[in-house]
C-alpha cells in the first residue's frame, strides 16, 4: 500500500481547453443572463401573487372587524326609583338583585320622547334599548346602592340592530324641502296632511317610476315597504306617508306633531329613505326614534369593552369572547404542561440516550407520521378514550387540552430533537471529556443550549393548537356557553370553534363579531410566531 | 502482512521495557497498553497496539492522516464508549489498573484523564465557569474562595490569567482562538488531572498562539503525563521526549524523540519523517 501511495503520479497532464469563438461565448452569456432574468421575474410574480392574496385578505377582515369594536349608547337620565328597586327600603341585595330594572330603563327612554301612544310604537321605543341595558344598571345599582332614589345620568347599550344603523348605511336619505304650506289634520294617530296646486305631483311620478299604480278602492297611490318609504318632518313631529295624492299625503304619525298649524313652505320637509323598510332590521318608526335620540344629543359612541369582558350570548351586542379567551387559555395551559415536558423528555432520550436500533427507528418513523395525522383523527381518539373510556368532563378544556397536547407532541418532540441536534458534539465532549456524565452533559450543557430552539418550537406548536377546531369539535367543546369558565373541568368554547359558532350566525352584528374574533385570534398568532422569531435570534449563537 | 512478526516484536520491546524500568529502580510506566485492538462496527481502526507511556513528560504521536491516533488517545480515557459502533479489545492499564474493568468508574476515570480537542471548544459560558465546570461537578472544592483559587491557579498554569482576569465573567467564547485553546487547557488542569491527553491542539491556531501552547505544554510536562497528537514533525520534535509512530492501525515505532528523527528503525518511519508520504 505504500508503494501505491508513492506511485501516485505526481503531475497531472494539462487540461484540455476548446477553444470558444467570440461570438458563440457572448451569445451563451446573453442566454444565461435572459434565463436568470426570466427566473428572477417569476420568483417576483409569484412573491408579489402571494402578498397580494395575503393583504386583500387581511384587509378584508380587519374592515369587516372594524364595526364590531365599538358600540352605540344612549346616555339618559334615568330615576332610579327606590319603590322598584329598594320596596322595603332596607337595602336587602337580594331584593336589590331581583328588581325589574327594565321598567327603570323604559322609563328613562319613554322620558326623552314624550306622547307617544300605541302598543307598537311603544313597543319599537323600549325595543331600541338592548336587554343589556337593564342589567348593565343592576350592576351600577349593586355596586353603588347610594344611588338609589337618584337621578343619575348612565350610558345604556342601543340593541344590535339599532348599533348596525347607527354605524351603517341604513338611513341613506334624501330630503325635499316643502314648496308649498302643508296643513296637518291633527297632532296623533292616522292623519291627513293637506297642499295645494298639486304640490305632490314630482312624488306621485316618483312613485308611479318605482312601480306604484293609483289604487281606485283607495282613491290614492298606496305605498308599502317594498318600496322606498317617505316620511313628512313637520312641526316637530314626523308622518309617514302611506297614501299621496297629487294634493295630499296620508298616514300615521310616528312622533307627535307640536300643533296642527300650517307649515309653511320650507319649515317642513319631505324625506325619502332609500332602502325600502321590508329590507332592513329596522322599521321607519325606530329611524325616526332614534333620529330624535340622536337630535337630542343623547347617543354616544365607545370602544366595546363587552366584546372582551362578557362570554357568548344570544344578543349580538352582549356577545364577547371573554369566555372563549378564558378557554382557550386552560386549553392551551393543559397543553402546555403536559407536551412541554414529555416531548422534552423524549426528544432528549431519542436524542441522547435511546440506543440505535430497529425499535427507536419505528419510533422516530412513526413520530414523523404522526406530525401529518390529521387533527380530526385525534378528536375521534379523544372523544373514543378520554370521554367514553375514561368518563372524562364533555366540552371541558381538561379533555380538549389532552387532545391538543396529542395533537402537538410531535411538532415538539421533532423540534427539540434538531434543537438538539443542533448542539455541536465539541460541547457535549468537552463536558464528557472533563468527567461529566452523560446526563450532567445534557443538562448542564446541551439543554440551556437547545432551549431557545425549544421555546421557538413550543410555541409554533402552541400556535397550531391555538388555531385548531376540528378535534375539539368532536369533544364537545362547540356547545353554546355563557358562562366564563373558571377551572379546566369547567363546560368551554375555546377562540376558533367560537368564531366557527357566530360564523354560523344570520344576524349582521354576528358576522362582524366573527371578523373581530378572527382579528384577536390572528393577533395572537402573529404575538406568538413574533415571540418564536425572537426568541431565536436573540439566542441565535455562532460556536 | 507481516503482522504477526511485528506483534510479537512490540511485546518483546515492551516487556524489555518494563524490566529496563524495574531494574533501573525507575517507577513503571503511567499508561501502559497490551494488544489493544480498535473496530468501528466492522472496520480494524487499531491492530495489536502495544505502548508504554511514562509518567511525566510529553508523548508524542504521530501518523499519516487516518492511521488512529486520534483513536488510541481516545482509548486512554473511554471517550470512545460515547460512540457506538465503537469496541475495543485489549488491555490499557493506568497505574497498573484495568481502565476497561467493569468496576471501574468511567466518569473518574475521566476526571483524570484531561482531553484538549483539536477545535478549541469552550462552553459558551464565562470563561470563570468553563475553568470551574469540572472542579464543581466532582465537588473538588469546599467553597468559594477555594474554586476561586483552582481557577486562578489553573488560568496561570495555562498561562491564560494575565489576558482574562479583569473579565473573567466575560464569554469563554469571545476569546481568540489561541486563548480558547489556552482556556481549554485551564479547564483540563482544573481538575488536577494525572494525565492530559492533546488531539493536535495546534492545529486550528497560528504560529505565535502555537508558541505559546508548546511553551504552555513544556511548563506542564513536569507535572503531568502529556500524550499529544500532531501532523508538525517540529512539533513533535520541540515539545516531547518520546514519540510513537502509526500507519495505518499499527503502531510501528516508538523510541525517544530523538531517535525517531534521527535513527529511525523502520523504512516507513523514515519515509513519513522525511516527508516521501503522509
Ligand atoms: N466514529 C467513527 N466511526 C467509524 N470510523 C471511524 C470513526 N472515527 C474514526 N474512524 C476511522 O478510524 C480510522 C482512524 O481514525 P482516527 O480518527 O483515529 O485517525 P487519525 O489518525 O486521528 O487521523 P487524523 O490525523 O486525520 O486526525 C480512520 O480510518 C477513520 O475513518
Ligand atoms: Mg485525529
Amino acid at each position: 500500500m505504500t508503494d501505491a501511495i508513492s506511485s501516485l503520479p505526481t503531475q497531472l497532464p494539462p487540461a484540455r481547453r476548446r477553444a470558444i469563438p467570440p461570438d458563440v461565448a457572448a451569445a451563451r452569456v446573453r442566454r444565461r443572463y435572459a434565463s436568470e432574468r426570466t427566473f428572477k421575474a417569476l420568483g417576483f410574480g409569484a412573491l408579489a401573487l402571494t402578498a397580494v392574496f395575503l393583504v386583500a385578505l387581511l384587509t378584508s377582515i380587519i374592515v369587516k372587524s372594524l364595526p364590531a369594536f365599538s358600540e352605540h349608547r344612549a346616555v339618559l337620565s334615568v330615576l332610579v326609583d327606590a319603590a322598584i328597586v329598594d320596596a322595603d327600603g332596607k337595602r336587602n341585595a337580594d331584593a336589590i338583585r331581583a328588581a325589574d330594572y327594565a321598567s327603570l330603563t323604559r322609563a328613562a327612554i319613554t322620558a326623552v320622547i314624550p306622547g307617544i301612544e300605541g302598543r307598537t310604537a311603544r313597543k319599537a321605543l323600549n325595543g331600541l334599548l338592548s336587554s343589556g341595558a337593564a342589567d348593565d344598571l343592576r350592576d351600577r345599582v349593586i355596586a353603588n346602592p347610594s344611588i338609589i332614589g337618584t337621578t343619575i345620568k348612565t350610558p345604556m347599550l342601543f340593541s344590535d340592530d339599532v348599533d348596525l344603523y347607527l354605524k351603517g348605511d341604513t338611513g341613506r336619505h334624501t330630503a325635499a324641502l316643502g314648496a308649498a304650506e302643508l296643513t296637518p289634520s291633527d297632532v296623533k294617530g292616522d292623519i291627513t296632511l293637506t297642499a295645494a296646486n298639486q304640490s305632490f305631483a314630482a312624488l306621485i311620478a316618483d312613485l308611479e317610476r318605482e312601480g306604484v299604480a293609483n289604487d281606485a278602492e283607495a282613491g290614492a297611490h298606496v305605498l308599502d315597504g317594498r318600496i322606498p318609504s317617505r316620511v313628512v318632518y313637520i312641526n316637530g313631529g314626523a308622518v309617514k306617508v302611506v297614501k299621496a295624492t297629487a294634493n295630499t299625503l296620508a298616514g300615521p304619525v310616528l312622533l307627535p306633531l307640536s300643533s296642527v298649524t300650517p307649515a309653511q313652505a320650507g319649515s317642513w320637509n319631505l324625506t325619502t329613505y332609500v332602502q325600502p323598510e321590508s329590507r332592513r332590521r329596522i322599521s321607519d318608526q325606530e329611524i325616526v326614534f332614534i333620529d330624535k335620540i340622536r337630535s337630542a344629543g343623547a347617543i354616544e359612541r365607545g370602544f366595546n369593552w363587552r366584546f372582551f369582558t362578557s362570554g357568548d350570548s344570544r344578543e349580538p351586542e352582549l356577545a364577547g369572547i371573554r369566555g372563549a379567551l378564558i378557554g382557550t387559555a386552560l386549553t392551551l395551559f393543559v397543553t402546555l404542561i403536559l407536551c412541554l415536558p414529555i416531548g422534552v423528555l423524549a426528544a432528549i432520550y431519542l436524542e441522547e440516550f435511546a440506543p440505535k436500533n430497529w425499535l427507536t427507528d419505528i419510533i422516530e418513523v412513526n413520530i414523523n407520521n404522526l406530525a401529518a395525522v390529521p387533527s380530526i383523527v385525534f378528536g375521534l381518539l379523544g372523544l373514543a378514550v378520554f370521554l367514553n373510556y375514561f368518563n372524562l368532563p364533555r366540552s371541558a378544556p381538561l379533555v380538549g387540552g389532552l387532545v391538543l397536547a396529542l395533537l402537538v407532541l410531535p411538532t415538539i418532540i421533532i423540534s427539540a430533537r434538531a434543537a438538539i441536534k443542533a448542539v455541536p458534539p465539541s460541547i457535549r465532549e468537552a463536558a464528557i471529556g472533563l468527567g461529566a456524565s452523560q446526563q450532567q452533559a445534557v443538562f448542564h450543557h446541551v439543554l440551556p443550549l437547545a432551549m431557545p430552539g425549544i421555546m421557538t418550537g413550543t410555541i409554533i406548536g402552541m400556535a397550531h393548537a391555538l388555531g385548531e377546531t376540528a378535534p375539539l369539535l368532536m369533544i364537545g367543546m362547540v356547545a353554546f356557553i355563557v358562562d366564563v369558565p373558571t377551572s379546566i373541568s369547567d363546560a368551554a368554547t375555546v377562540l376558533p370553534v367560537q368564531i366557527y359558532l357566530w360564523s354560523d350566525l344570520p344576524e349582521a352584528a354576528f358576522q362582524q363579531r366573527t371578523a373581530a374574533a378572527i382579528v384577536v385570534l390572528l393577533g395572537f398568532l402573529f404575538a406568538m410566531n413574533g415571540a418564536a422569531i425572537w426568541l431565536r435570534n436573540k439566542f441565535e449563537r455562532r460556536w | 502482512m507481516e503482522n504477526s512478526t511485528v506483534d510479537l516484536s512490540a511485546i518483546e520491546r515492551v516487556e524489555a521495557a518494563r524490566t529496563a524500568h524495574l531494574t533501573a529502580g525507575a517507577k513503571p510506566a503511567k499508561v501502559l497498553a497490551h494488544d489493544v485492538n480498535v473496530y468501528y462496527g466492522d472496520k480494524h481502526a487499531l491492530q495489536a497496539v502495544n505502548v508504554e507511556i511514562p509518567d511525566r513528560g510529553v508523548m508524542a504521536f504521530i501518523g499519516p492522516s487516518g492511521c488512529g491516533k486520534s483513536t488510541f488517545l481516545r482509548c486512554i480515557n473511554r471517550m470512545n464508549d460515547t460512540i457506538a459502533s465503537c469496541r475495543v479489545t485489549g488491555k490499557i492499564t493506568i497505574d497498573d489498573q484495568d481502565i476497561y474493568d467493569r468496576s471501574l468508574d468511567v466518569v473518574q476515570l475521566r476526571a483524570r484523564v484531561g482531553m484538549v480537542f483539536q477545535k478549541p471548544n469552550p462552553f459558551p459560558k464565562s470563561i470563570y465557569d468553563n475553568v470551574a465546570y469540572g472542579p464543581r461537578i466532582h465537588g473538588l472544592t469546599a467553597n468559594k474562595a477555594e474554586l476561586d483559587e483552582v481557577v486562578q491557579s489553573s488560568l496561570e498554569k495555562a498561562a491564560l490569567w494575565n489576558e482574562v482576569k479583569d473579565r473573567l465573567q466575560d464569554s469563554g467564547t469571545g476569546l481568540s482562538g489561541g486563548q480558547q485553546q489556552r482556556l481549554c487547557i485551564a479547564r483540563a488542569i482544573a481538575v488536577n488531572p494525572d494525565i492530559i491527553l492533546m488531539d493536535e491542539p495546534c492545529s486550528a491556531l497560528d504560529p505565535i498562539a502555537t508558541a505559546k501552547v508548546e511553551t504552555l505544554i513544556d511548563e506542564l510536562r513536569s507535572n503531568f503525563c502529556i500524550i499529544i497528537v500532531t501532523h508538525s514533525m517540529q512539533q513533535a520534535a520541540r515539545v516531547s521526549q518520546r514519540t510513537a509512530f502509526f500507519h495505518l492501525g499499527t503502531l510501528v515505532e516508538e523510541d525517544s524523540t530523538k531517535t525517531i528523527f534521527s535513527n529511525p528503525k523502520d523504512q516507513r518511519t523514515q519515509d513519513y519523517i522525511t516527508g516521501r508520504f503522509g
